[in-house]
């Protein structure tokens, strides 16, 4: 699947910027110094849309073609921020055919987002990932570290109310 | 030189040790298919179709890449071999949008001809899902259909070789496409238009906006006078499409053709080529003389003049204010020309013959209408490919078409307008009209063959008139970009540099006939091309610029002097700075 690219507007600060300066700085005159800095990157950001992407291509003299190809060809990097609450749908097998897939279409109706985006006010992100191991609690999602298994289509609706009016 | 001894198919060879056996087997009268591979240019080894046996390794290797070594046993047709060839030209054809009926690269399309030549019987042995693919036409030189791309990668190799590098394999796997960072369209990045992609390009993928509509509209509209001109590097390759070898000038059939076609009239962009070198040659002289900005850089081509705009924007003040001879010809036609017929200029449409796909953006710049505001100088640009596409929908016999001459005014040239369409050509023109102004004489060693020849970088000491000038010739961007780093730091004391945008001068042009990988690997394509023009101005009895009598005849009637008000006014440009992300 092609990686969504956010359209949410950047809010970098100075800190970050010049966190990243040092990191360019350290990784410039390395041989393949474009995957580290990618990955500092997203340690700073959460993410990499095309200013930081742009940052790093000016600092290292590389084309930001080329970052930019980088940055889609690995499944770790995420173009789109990740909110304040990162809700994780498990659609490994057992989840799936325990029926993951109407849990995960109720959380996309409810946020009104789709998988690796973002809600316009940050709050949450949405991911729809693979195993992560707790299969005997299919299916099973996550948000943040906290795990909600069992799950049916209905639950959803209440387990994320707690979050948006802050008693999680 | 250093030989080994291989075996290929039981037949012994020796052959130079740094060879590949692709070489190897090619001087063995065996051609074996390619498909990304493009000398000097794409040497990956990625599309496995070039194959072989090699006795005694785990795998077939791509003969591309692999060199050869001592006693090399190589096989290049056993049923293993055939096998994986067509297999997996099956595979890209299952996810190829196969329209070739209405491909305007069919019969000129490497993988078609790989079809034939590998005898893939079906198109649909691996039916399956199809990738979503772009369809770009964001800019005004070209269009990328991804459904015909076969993710060779070579419009990548020719991008980052210009040093432009806005394209590039996005995503990975099934989902593996050629685009621009961000998904951003191609007209929204630093792209400068040079076509090297087109020219590099196996299939359909990219070809050129094509114009050809037009073209034809405006020739059938009675209330339109309709003037065509064509660039000196058209006529050294217009042929290839017609099945004449590379090196043929094709001048007078050309003539013949467009005259046919219905143009008013037929001039020559040779004629603004020797108006630029009046210009040109003034405005450096002028510099030299005034302590102007130095080294002082050609304008003449539209990919080199974006690319600057784009990527060395502090470095404009050394640009030539000159318009390009194209433009300059356009400019004279709705001007000087429009007055002594007394024709209407907004009734005149201009249409420019050119090997280059960056003059499609040309025409579009803005402070370039010199007969007023609302008018080009010249309304369309077509490359070399589209007058050959243009030949063929007129039904015209090519190669039984007689020689003609240009049409009067306009169509006198000096063999110093000619040999513009090779890199160094503008330089070596400049030179002999430069010697001749400064010695006050008529020079007449006028062959500057160091500055000849297609390698990107050459420079030159001349002694003229008791000054030392020092010249460079560079072409392809990668080459420019490492001669204005050296402006940049102080380190470059020339005092005039020709820059061409495309490797080889306009020969190569974006817009040129495109060759197959299999001709480009193995012939020196541009030099060919290069000798054409300059046979052509050997035999000139005329060959500077200032003894083109229909250029005498404009100063003194229209223009003045070089370097005037008019002349600036009608002749010059400015340019702009424009963005690298």
């Amino acid at each position: 699947m092609q990686k969504k690219i956010s359209n949410l507007p950047f809010s970098g600060t100075p800190e970050q910027e010049e966190k990243l300066k040092a990191v360019i700085a350290r990784h410039k005159n390395e041989k393949g110094s474009i995957m580290p800095c990618l990955q500092e990157a997203q340690e700073i950001y959460g993410y990499l849309p095309v200013e930081v992407q742009t940052m790093i291509a000016k600092g290292l003299e590389v084309p930001l073609e080329e970052v930019f190809g980088v940055s889609t060809f690995y499944s770790q990097f995420s173009l789109t921020p990740k909110g304040k609450y990162n809700v994780s749908v498990c659609l490994g097998t057992a989840c799936y055919v325990k029926g993951a897939a109407a849990v995960l279409e109720q959380i996309t109706k409810n946020l009104g987002i789709q998988p690796e985006e973002c809600t316009a006010d940050g709050l949450f992100s949405l991911t729809a990932c693979r195993c992560i191991g707790a299969c005997g609690l299919a299916p099973v999602m996550t948000i943040n570290d906290e795990v909600y298994g069992r799950l049916v289509p209905e639950d959803v609706d209440g387990i994320l109310e707690k979050y948006k009016s802050g008693n999680a | 030189m250093n030989m080994v001894n291989v075996k290929i198919n039981g037949m012994p060879l020796s052959v130079p040790a740094d060879y590949t056996i692709l070489q190897a087997a090619k001087e063995a009268g065996i051609e074996i298919p390619t498909l990304c591979y493009l000398k000097d240019l794409n040497e990956i080894g990625a599309c496995r179709m070039c194959v072989v046996e090699v006795k005694g390794a785990r795998s077939l290797v791509a003969s591309c890449v692999y060199p050869v070594n001592e006693g090399m046993e190589v096989f290049t047709n056993t049923p293993k071999v055939l096998k994986s060839r067509k297999m997996t030209l099956e595979m890209l054809l299952s996810v190829h949008n196969r329209s070739c009926l209405t491909c305007k690269r069919s019969g000129n399309c490497e993988l078609q001809a790989l079809c034939k030549e590998l005898g893939v019987e079906t198109a649909d042995r691996f039916e399956g899902s199809m990738p979503d693919s772009t369809y770009d036409d964001s800019t005004l030189h070209l269009v990328r259909d991804n459904s015909k791309c076969i993710l060779c990668r070579r419009c990548v190799a020719a991008c980052a070789n210009q040093h432009v590098a806005v394209i590039g394999p996005n995503s990975r796997g099934f989902d593996t496409h050629i685009g621009c960072m961000f998904e951003q369209p191609l007209g929204a990045v630093s792209c400068v238009s040079c076509g090297q992609c087109i020219t590099a390009c196996p299939t359909g993928a990219l070809t050129e906006r094509d114009q050809c509509g037009e073209v034809m509209e405006a020739l059938a509209d009675p209330e339109k006078y309709v003037v065509v001109q064509t660039a000196p590097a058209v006529r050294a390759a217009l042929g290839e499409s017609f099945g004449y070898p590379i090196d043929t000038n094709v001048e007078g059939k050309m003539v013949a053709a467009l005259r046919r076609m219905g143009f008013d009239k037929v001039f020559d962009t040779n004629f603004g080529a020797d108006l630029t070198i009046m210009e040109e040659s003034h405005e450096f002289l002028e510099r030299v003389k005034n302590g102007g900005v130095l080294p002082m850089i050609t304008s003449c081509s539209p990919g080199w003049i974006k690319f600057c705009e784009h990527y060395y924007p502090e470095l404009l003040p050394h640009l030539s204010t000159c318009k390009s001879p194209q433009q300059m010809t356009g400019a004279m036609v709705k001007t000087w020309f429009a007055q002594r017929e007394g024709i209407d200029p907004s009734k005149i449409v201009v249409v420019s013959v050119m090997p280059c796909t960056a003059k499609k953006f040309e025409v579009k710049r803005d402070d370039m209408n010199a007969a007023g505001e609302e008018i080009a100088d010249v309304d369309i640009a077509i490359t070399t490919r589209e007058l050959a596409r243009l030949i063929q929908l007129y039904s015209l016999d090519f190669r039984k078409l007689p020689e003609e001459k240009f049409d009067d005014v306009m169509g006198e040239f000096t063999g110093a307008g000619v040999i513009f369409g090779a890199t160094g050509g503008v330089m070596e023109a400049a030179l002999r009209t430069a010697a001749d102004v400064l010695e006050g004489r008529s020079v007449e060693e006028i062959e500057y063959k160091e500055i000849r020849g297609t390698e990107g970088f050459k420079e030159a000491v001349y002694h003229i008139a008791g000054m030392d000038v020092k010249v460079a010739v560079v072409s392809g961007l990668k080459n420019a970009a490492a001669i204005l780093d050296r402006i940049k730091k102080g380190e470059a004391d020339y005092h005039f540099i020709e820059i061409m945008c495309c490797p080889g001068g306009c020969v190569n042009g974006g817009g040129q006939p495109i060759q197959p990988a299999s001709v480009w690997n193995f012939n020196n394509v541009k030099a060919l091309r290069a000798k054409a023009l300059y046979d052509e101005d050997q035999a000139m009895t005329l060959r500077k610029s200032h003894e083109n009598s229909q250029i005498k005849k404009l100063y003194e009637e229209f223009l003045g002097e070089p370097g005037s008000h008019k002349a600036h006014e009608l002749l010059h440009t400015s340019y702009v700075v424009r963005s690298r992300y």
